[in-house]
């Protein structure tokens, strides 16, 4: 486990052409890292979240992306992602290679990742036309009952990336509140990546709570407010009036570009991105 | 609609939930007449007691409010495709007169029209809750002969084809929209009107759907809003606005750059 800046971490470790999942659910959404790789201007990336989220409407509206795999893609509670849809609808900035599934069939995905194992199944995907546009997802037929069950390839990204509320200093992440498939996509990728809000002296992790440790870790940036506007819980809530505000941001190109430029382009790290927003305050 | 919507949940039902009408919906019984309903988000949170609507899914408040937090695999998985769900709560951009729904294009799958966010957990929301309740606003662009794209399954073609699909929920049970109520017919299972609000006519039902719309023989009229319904709705609201307000005064202070001056600094 190696602890350093985020700079050098996403400099070392994220490669143009690689595929990287940025994980969290809503919540613990790594934001900080996110614009880290924006900033280093990673291109060609094969982007894998369950919901794409702000953070990959940011990356694949300044060009960062040429696939993206996920299962919702929309603002949370707002609508769509602007950057998202132009790219599918339009090709702009860049035509965008889509897999698209459910959650249950992703979260299936990932579990069989994390698992190693070649395919995740379940009961899903009938009669939806899903299975007609993504010809990842197909059938196996169980030797025990012989009924047909859906299968979706196993995720392993090269990447994953999470931020947390905090790490030990042996490098053991705690994790807590709503964790979505955070602990799958970090099982399953080749390189896990974690952001923290603080490196304390013990986790004094509850029994049971979701603890990776720092074996399955390869590198640990402390990032306080690195999930900002997602949340961390314990020590921030989801800034929802900056997702409601966001709606109008991307929906127009160039207020987009003008945007990531002023906020995250001209800042060299994330508390520099912060400030930038509460200058004007 | 959200009323109409709210009075459809029974007492103990263990519902699951999707953001917006559903949610505002679910939590209005749960403040109303069922007070004990189990609400489910797919965020993982159970038996979640929101003090305000949430924004998103997965907002801190389902959490703290939570009997359970659980991850994502688990929630699809042990939860709903294990047939926990009593009640899925879902909406659409259109629905067909089977129930069938599409949350995900408008146009060609290949080059959209209007990309929408996708499937989420729908279509095994509508495959594996016992029931499910659909609320949308009704239109002949949302109420289409033939969707764009099925998300998610209502009864296919009908008279029994979901069945013998070996789909196990009851499938749509209940559409809600802004007009009406509608419910499958028995046999043919073909989304039927059974009731409409005051002040509506049938014809004003009929032409915001796009196919021949199926009437049931006697109408219900849906009872008005009471007082306390509108009392603990509108309070829900408020509360909800005023919450999701929040921290964004930093960022609605920022200007907006001009395009020369971020050009400039690019």
């Amino acid at each position: 486990m190696q602890l350093g800046s985020l700079q050098e971490i996403i400099d070392q470790y994220i490669h143009d052409g690689q595929s990287v999942a940025l994980e969290g659910f809503t919540h613990l959404i790594p934001f900080a890292a996110g614009h880290e790789i924006l900033r280093q201007k990673k291109r060609d990336l094969h982007l894998i979240r369950m919901t794409p989220d702000l953070i990959y409407d940011q990356l694949i509206g300044v060009g960062c992306a040429r696939a993206l795999t996920f299962s919702w893609g929309g603002n949370p509670g707002v609508g769509s992602l602007h950057r998202l849809r132009d790219a599918v609808e339009n090709d702009w900035p860049r035509p965008l290679e889509i897999h698209e599934h459910s959650h249950a069939g992703m979260a299936a995905a990932y579990t069989a990742g994390a698992a190693r194992l070649p395919f995740g199944m379940l009961r899903g995907y009938v009669a939806t036309d899903l299975s007609s546009v993504n010809p990842q997802i197909r059938e196996v037929r169980c030797p025990y009952t012989n009924e047909n069950i859906a299968t979706v390839p196993a995720i392993n990204p090269d990447v994953t990336v999470l931020h947390a509320q905090a790490a030990d200093r042996q490098g053991n992440i705690l994790l807590r509140g709503i964790v979505g498939a955070q602990k799958e996509a970090a099982l399953a990728a080749t390189t896990l990546i974690v952001t923290v809000e603080e490196i304390v002296e013990s986790l004094a992790a509850p029994m049971n709570a979701i603890v990776l440790p720092h074996w399955v870790v390869t590198a640990i940036a402390e990032v306080p407010t690195g999930a900002y506007p997602s949340y961390a819980h314990g020590y921030y809530a989801r800034d929802n009036a900056f997702y409601l505000a966001w709606d109008e941001i991307a929906r127009d190109r160039d207020r987009f570009t003008a945007w990531i430029t002023t906020h995250v382009l001209c800042s060299r790290d994330h508390a520099e991105f912060l400030d930038s927003l509460a200058v004007a305050a | 609609m959200t009323i109409a919507a709210a009075r459809l949940i029974w007492p103990g039902c263990v519902c699951f939930v999707g953001i917006g009408v559903p949610s505002a919906a679910a939590n209005l019984a749960r403040l109303t007449h069922a007070p004990d309903i189990v609400l489910i988000y797919e965020s993982g949170a159970i038996g979640t007691q929101p003090r305000v609507l949430p924004l998103s899914i997965g907002d801190g408040e389902l959490a703290e409010t939570a009997d359970a937090v659980v991850s994502l695999p688990e929630i699809f998985s042990y939860w709903l495709q294990a047939g926990r769900i009593d009640v899925g709560f879902l909406g659409a951009a259109q629905i067909d007169r089977f129930g069938n729904l599409n949350t995900t294009v408008i146009g060609g799958y290949g080059k959209p029209k209007t990309r929408m966010p996708g499937a989420g957990g729908a279509p095994e929301i509508a495959h594996h809750a016992k029931q499910i309740f659909v609320v949308l606003k009704q239109s002949p662009r949302s109420f289409v002969a033939q969707l764009d794209f099925c998300t998610s399954a209502g009864f296919l073609n009908g008279n029994g084809e979901r069945a013998r699909r070996g789909i196990p929920g009851a499938g749509p049970q209940g559409v809600i929209t802004d007009l009406g109520v509608l419910k499958p017919a028995a046999g043919s299972q073909e989304l039927t009107l059974v009731a409409r609000y005051e002040n509506v006519s049938v014809d004003k039902v009929r032409a915001a759907t796009g196919w021949p719309l199926a009437v049931a023989d006697i109408i219900d009229v849906v009872a008005p809003p009471t007082a306390d319904e509108l009392r603990v709705l509108r309070d829900l609201h408020k509360r909800t606005d005023i919450a999701h307000a929040g921290d964004a005064r930093r960022f609605r202070k920022t200007p907006r750059p001009s395009l020369e001056q971020a050009r400039s600094i690019a």
